[in-house]
């Protein structure tokens, strides 16, 4: 045996070493959250059931009750939420891949991962500061602006990358037809990206659906459901939180069933993506 | 130093119709080209063109590649400035006025000069319908029904494309075959009324047969329509156009006109010996 056959053996082994090792490590990522889901779901089954979708809370210590008002304020401020940063994401957007020069462009997307990048605690002391402690309430308001925040960097970087995605031609033969710059953009350029822009609506959804630190400083939450946009609201992460940390076992209970019900929730929306973005590659 | 280059440009630019051209009345679609230079950023792109396009005939430009053909038309209805870095210095006269005058709205001028692209440009997200009309409706804030319905079927007849897809108004432009989705974009730049057409390279994606049809389409629409067309085919040139533009790169790489003339002459009596060679193919 030669000196290098020697080599290649030793590097043939090496290499099967390190593609094990790779398949050790994601499989360990797929372990993980298999062990969340099932987790959750062993613990939170016992007190799933049709009451806990359709039923308030009850008082600490009475069992039964659900999460009803909790689930409707997820709701609610996630709507909130998009209807304050979509708009504002979405012309970021447009922005950024349409009109920005590549200086400001680079700079504007630079701070925009920053903002992305801003721990969703900060996010929701600010809005504390600028919307809850002038208006002297906290509210729905307060907690879709602080999930709105979070929402706008990524609305607007992908939508930025979705427009990219629509090839130069489409743009000039739309100016070519004498149109002005944002008509072309309106009548041709958006409806093009249109998938890839939706796709990073829902991300953004999904996203904040799961945000529980913003919420403590803004939205508080209540125990007797939605009460106008300006009250308190109450939100499945909020009680979550709370709930875990009860001394009730019903209330622990519940407490997984919630998170349950928001993985599935976030998990949904990401099959949504999924779909949407394969019927366009198809 | 943008305020100088401004004056200069203001002192530099004087122009005037020239005096050997003859204009005759009423005659609308003349273009005539004064001393034009085209960058991109800092690089030249074509150098010093001046040349007098005929209305309602089609004037062909034939270069081997990179020669500044497309670079040049697109000077032509203002779409190069739309390029990253595009400049250009000297002057277009349309019907005598200058298309780079700063009264002159670059969005307002397109409309009257239509352009198609070399690969066929279907908006992907609109209908054969909506395609045709995407120029009159996007250019206005609203549109009749009817008078859309109109504007398409008249369209798509002078494209000669009414009879293949009457039919299938409703399905998406870019179903249709190659060819016909470029006599779409050809029927789409004829509904805003141009008074010229540009064609970059309008044939080079397509097959023989396609092919043919877009050139007996062009051969009908220049009774009415200025017509320029760039090609790489030299056949094309020598079979549809009146007057063939020749270009070619100079030694500083920046694409010149080297010889200008009618077709017939230009293809048999070549004055240039660059033209001669390109011609019977000893480059290009």
């Amino acid at each position: 045996m030669t000196g290098s056959e020697r080599g290649y053996g030793r590097r043939k082994w090496l290499n099967r070493l390190m593609l094990i090792l790779c398949a050790v490590a994601a499989g360990l990522g797929i372990l993980i959250l298999a062990l969340i889901l099932g987790y959750t779901l062993a613990h939170g089954v016992s007190a799933l059931n049709l009451d806990f979708l359709t039923q308030a809370a009850k008082p600490a210590g009475e069992t039964g009750g659900g999460m009803r008002n909790e689930i409707i304020g997820t709701f609610l401020l996630v709507v909130l939420g998009s209807a304050l940063a979509v708009p504002v994401g979405l012309m970021a957007g447009v922005f950024l891949a349409e009109f920005a020069s590549p200086p400001v462009a680079s700079a504007v997307q630079f701070m925009a991962d920053i903002l992305a990048g801003v721990p969703s605690i900060v996010v929701g002391v600010f809005a504390y500061a600028i919307v809850v402690r002038p208006m002297h309430s906290y509210s729905a308001l307060s907690a879709g602006v602080a999930l709105a925040i979070i929402m706008v960097p990524i609305v607007a970087r992908t939508a930025q990358e979705a427009l990219h995605l629509v090839p130069n031609s489409m743009r000039e033969a739309a100016l070519a037809l004498g149109i002005t710059r944002w008509r072309a953009v309106i009548g041709v350029v958006i409806p093009g990206a249109l998938t890839g822009i939706a796709t990073g609506v829902m991300l953004a959804v999904a996203r904040i659906a799961g945000e529980t630190a913003p919420l403590i400083f803004t939205a508080l939450g209540n125990n007797f459901g939605f009460d106008g946009i300006l009250k308190p609201i109450t939100a499945l992460p909020l009680q979550i939180y709370r709930y875990a940390m009860s001394a009730y076992p019903d209330q622990k209970q519940q407490a997984w069933a919630g998170a349950f019900v928001l993985i599935i929730l976030v998990l949904g929306i990401s099959v949504l993506v999924r779909l949407i973005s394969r019927r366009k590659g198809a | 130093m943008n305020m100088v280059r401004e004056l200069v440009k203001a002192i530099n630019d004087k122009c005037e119709p020239l005096a050997g051209v003859a204009y005759r009345e009423g005659e609308k679609g003349v273009l005539d080209v004064q001393n034009l230079s085209a960058w991109y950023g800092n690089t030249l792109a074509i150098k010093h063109v001046s040349m007098s396009i005929k209305a309602a005939a089609i004037t062909a430009v034939i270069g081997p590649s990179g020669c500044g053909k497309s670079t040049f038309i697109r000077c032509l209805n203002r779409m190069h400035e739309v390029s990253h870095g595009g400049r250009v210095e000297g002057c277009v006269l349309l019907d005598r006025k200058d298309i780079y005058a700063r009264d002159v709205d670059p969005v307002a001028l397109r409309r009257r000069i239509g352009m198609v692209f070399q690969k066929p440009t279907p908006f992907p997200t609109m209908s054969v319908f909506d395609n045709v009309a995407a120029g009159v409706r996007l250019a206005r804030m609203w549109s009749r029904r009817w008078e859309l319905e109109e504007v398409v079927e008249q369209s798509l007849k002078l494209a000669a494309l009414w009879d293949e897809v009457k039919d299938k108004l409703g399905q998406a432009g870019a179903s249709l075959s190659g060819g016909q989705q470029q006599r779409l974009c050809i029927a789409r730049a004829l509904a805003v009324k141009p008074e010229m057409i540009l064609l970059d390279e309008p044939c080079s994606a397509l097959d023989p047969s396609a092919t043919l049809k877009i050139e007996d389409l062009m051969r009908n629409l220049a009774d009415e329509y200025t017509i320029v067309i760039v090609t790489h085919n030299m056949q094309q040139a020598a079979r549809v156009s009146d007057m063939t533009a020749f270009f070619l790169m100079d030694k500083d790489r920046a694409g010149t006109l080297v010889e200008y003339g009618e077709t017939r002459e230009l293809f048999t009596n070549p004055k240039d010996k660059r033209t001669e060679d390109y011609i019977t193919g000893r480059f290009g």
